[in-house]
């Protein structure tokens, strides 16, 4: 440093100052850093723990109605003209008119690279592929995808690397940013998708269109494995069903019934050159490649459904379902395919976060290398901070391509660009709505506001539980218990593994003796429209239960009406809260019913109905008043 | 040394704990060596980086992968976070600084374009981060994200220091 003084006292001050300001600064970042992380724990948790409630919430459904045989619930809805095989494009241009007002792009098949840049170009400007398009793009993938194996074999070319990209979820931003970066898919540009295109963002309809689109017109170069959320039942719970009705309110019926079709032709894995094998989820210790390549993989779609049944109710339908038993075997390869995560641990145990599929170690994954004399093995699945990492000794690669996935600036995306030498190359990236980058400070309090409010949500859902668990440490009544206490009230009603003594200046107040004055957490909150005549209790479990009451009414809506009747939803109410243990006096849930059937005709709209029960939280509103 | 506790004791741990298993990726009690000091800096303390490295050193760090289990990790800093000296004063802090950049605006006065003498030119806080322990590129570039006002590219010293102090009546170990 040029700036020498003449005195070492005065340069003993300047070299303290200097690691003063250091220290301080990586004080700063240290803690940020620290937000930043417990912010992404808090998403991840209670991501994992909706996915478990789903769970529970399915087989209280299921053992509703057990006895109705398992065939008729998973049946197609009644649509059944649309899903006609002799269906082609000729039919849908009959049936289905464009008007002239409609300006978006107009296929004409078969496609070319003309049609997938009027395609690209419409979405960029959030226009929407008419509905006949998409009936006869979809049409046309099922023809092409029927035709391919459960496994699709590639080798490299002597100079050209190959693409693989991970999740998507509906991130169109992302998907463009790839093609910008690395060019479009082309017979010199392969790409490998490698599932879960679809749920949660809000442009799956339009990746799955391009995705298949190219596929059409590069068939040999564009290759798609699938993803779990490419499953019926996910895409009812995680949004993509919502996407299709709201974007095509006239045909989201048919297109979602096609789609299923489709999705059950997706091929399951990819290998490259004999050696790199590319799959969604991952393997377990009975994992079997001919026995994958053999199977009929459009005869288990729907598996979610059958996992469900696998893992709570063997005895009810391995007496009563001869089918289930028969496809045992191979719903249970493919759930593996699809489910599992690999860990450092060695062995093979179930995968009990995901409640399908196992969790993979070192020892699994060299087994099946020798088995199959595999070199790498490249999967998607599991959210990654970085868009991808790489475990078990370099042979696993998990590869994410959602940036941001839970919230602006929490994630990159990544995608892997395989040299022919199969060597993998990382490309990371990020989308940003904001034209000035935020810095680091801005990023992490984006994150963890977005993350505390779920997490706020979460915690106004448990209220009435959490209250009588702190009741139960504080003896005296005081509406105070201590930190150690208010921490494991929340750990054990919540089941959530947060650092809660870190969070809890962001949750709840606390007095200057140290004690946590626990009522005050459930201040900020309160539903948006309260709904007089419901019962605090059942008010409270309501909201919690939203997003599974809307699956199950989904369900139970067969002609996709939005409305179901009140004995229908009285019924399921009643199965509902008995089977989870719930005490909900009788005469309330009728009154209930009785008012929300607002034109008095029999029957409810439940999306209306469950809008209600939606949290708000009340700073938030005072600010954009 | 005063006898603490055990009901502090406890309490202590657990928050170590919590904060460590914030960086155990795979829930299996261990993390990478290289977070150590983000850990250890979130719990309130303020070591330098010699200080870091004298801990790691403590817990014995396993040659393969560099990870250091939970096990090592809590003996260690439990020891640090009962151990108050860790802890430097704010006041002593500032003195410092002011007379350090005092200092550095004398010597490059002829460089300095005369703005207000709370302000120092980005160049002369890279100059003098390069110094001590120094802040690697990315460091650099965060905090000069973070420290200069990007328009007029001069670093205000009083708002910075504001930006880093953390309220010491909300950090560990005074709260428990």
């Amino acid at each position: 440093v040029n700036c020498c003084p003449c005195s070492t006292k005065l340069f003993f001050t300047v070299l303290q100052a200097a690691i003063l300001i250091q220290k301080w600064y990586r004080f700063t970042m240290a803690r940020l850093e620290m937000r930043r992380r417990y912010s992404l724990s808090i998403f991840q948790s209670i991501e994992y723990a909706d996915e478990q409630d789903q769970l529970q919430v399915f087989s209280t459904f299921l053992f509703s109605f057990y006895l109705v045989p398992v065939s008729e619930i998973f049946t197609s809805p009644s649509a059944p003209q649309v899903v006609d095989e002799d269906l082609c494009l000729k039919e849908f241009e009959k049936k289905i008119d464009v008007p002239d007002s409609y300006y978006g792009p107009r296929l004409s098949f078969p496609l070319t690279v003309e049609d997938a840049n009027a395609l690209l170009h419409a979405f960029r400007n959030e226009q929407l592929l008419h509905a006949r398009y998409v009936l006869q793009l979809l049409s046309e993938t099922r023809r092409v995808l029927k035709e391919m194996p459960n496994i699709t074999h590639l080798s490299t070319s002597y100079s050209k690397d190959i693409t693989i990209c991970g999740d998507l979820h509906g991130n169109l931003d992302d998907l463009l940013l790839i093609f910008y970066k690395n060019g479009l898919p082309s017979e010199q540009n392969r790409y490998v998708f490698n599932g879960d295109f679809v749920d949660r963002g809000k442009n799956s309809m339009e990746i799955l269109i391009i995705l298949f689109a190219f596929l059409l017109i590069y068939p040999n170069d564009l290759h798609l494995n699938r993803g779990n959320h490419e499953d019926y039942i996910m895409n009812l719970r995680y949004g993509f069903t919502k996407e299709v009705s709201k974007k095509y309110k006239d045909h989201w019926k048919q297109i979602l019934c096609l789609l299923r079709d489709v999705f059950s032709w997706l091929p399951l894995a990819t290998i490259i050159d004999s050696k790199v094998l590319i799959l969604h989820g991952g393997i377990s210790d009975t994992t079997d490649l001919d026995f994958l390549n053999a199977l009929e993989r459009s005869k288990v779609r729907d598996h979610i459904h059958v996992r469900v049944i696998l893992f709570s109710f063997k005895k009810f339908l391995l007496i009563k379902h001869p089918l289930s038993h028969a496809h045992k075997h191979e719903v249970e390869c493919i759930l593996d395919i699809l489910w599992s995560d690999p860990r450092s641990q060695n062995g093979c145990t179930p995968n009990k976060s995901r409640g399908g599929g196992c969790y993979f170690g070192p020892d699994v994954t060299a087994k099946l290398f020798e088995r199959y004399n595999l070199k790498m093995l490249i999967r998607s699945h599991e959210f990654k901070p970085e868009g991808y990492e790489i475990s078990h000794d370099g042979k696993v690669i998990t590869i994410f391509s959602a940036s941001n996935y839970y919230e602006e600036g929490s994630n990159r995306g990544a995608y892997i660009k395989l040299t022919p030498e199969l060597t993998p190359r990382f490309v990371q990236y990020q989308v940003s709505k904001f034209t000035r980058r935020q810095n680091l400070r801005e990023r992490v309090g984006t994150i963890e506001s977005s993350a505390l409010k779920s997490l706020r949500e979460k915690i106004y859902a448990h209220r009435s539980e959490l209250t009588s668990a702190f009741a139960q440490y504080d003896v005296n009544g005081t509406g105070r218990i201590s930190v150690n206490d208010w921490a494991a009230a929340m750990e054990s009603v919540l089941q959530l593994e947060l650092p809660w003594r870190m969070l809890r200046s962001q949750l709840a107040q606390m007095n200057p003796d140290g004690e946590v004055d626990f009522m005050s957490c459930f201040y900020d909150l309160k539903m948006d429209q309260p709904i007089k005549e419901a019962q605090p209790a059942l008010a409270e479990t309501l909201c919690r239960y939203r997003k599974d009451l809307e699956i199950i009414f989904n369900i139970i809506d067969k002609d996709h009406s939005g409305l179901i009747s009140l004995e229908e939803f009285s019924q399921t109410w009643r199965l509902f809260t008995s089977h989870l243990g719930i005490d909900v006096q009788d005469d309330s849930i009728d009154k209930l019913v009785l008012s929300i059937d607002y034109n008095k005709d029999g029957h409810i709209d439940f999306n209306e109905f469950l809008e209600a029960f939606h949290v708000v939280h009340r700073l938030e509103k005072k600010a954009t008043s | 040394m005063f006898l603490f506790a055990d009901g502090l004791v406890a309490e202590i741990k657990k928050k170590a704990t919590e904060a460590f298993e914030v960086f155990d990726r795979e829930s299996n009690q261990t993390v990478d060596v290289r977070e150590i000091g983000c850990i250890i800096r979130s719990l309130g303390c303020f070591p330098s980086e010699a200080e870091i490295q004298e801990l790691i050193e403590k817990m014995e760090v396993e040659e393969a992968g560099g990870f250091v289990h939970l096990e090592k990790f809590l003996p260690v800093v439990t020891k640090v976070l009962l151990d108050r000296r860790t802890y430097t004063g704010k006041r002593e802090g500032i003195r410092c600084i002011v007379l350090f950049l005092f200092y550095s605006v004398r010597i490059k006065r002829r460089s300095f374009q005369g703005k207000s003498s709370q302000s120092l030119k980005g160049q002369n806080i890279i100059l003098c981060c390069l110094s001590g322990e120094p802040f690697n590129q990315e460091e650099m570039e965060d905090m000069l994200a973070i420290a200069l006002d990007p328009e007029s590219d001069t670093f205000h010293y009083r708002d910075y220091r504001k930006k880093l102090v953390v309220d010491e009546t909300k950090t560990f170990p005074f709260n428990v």
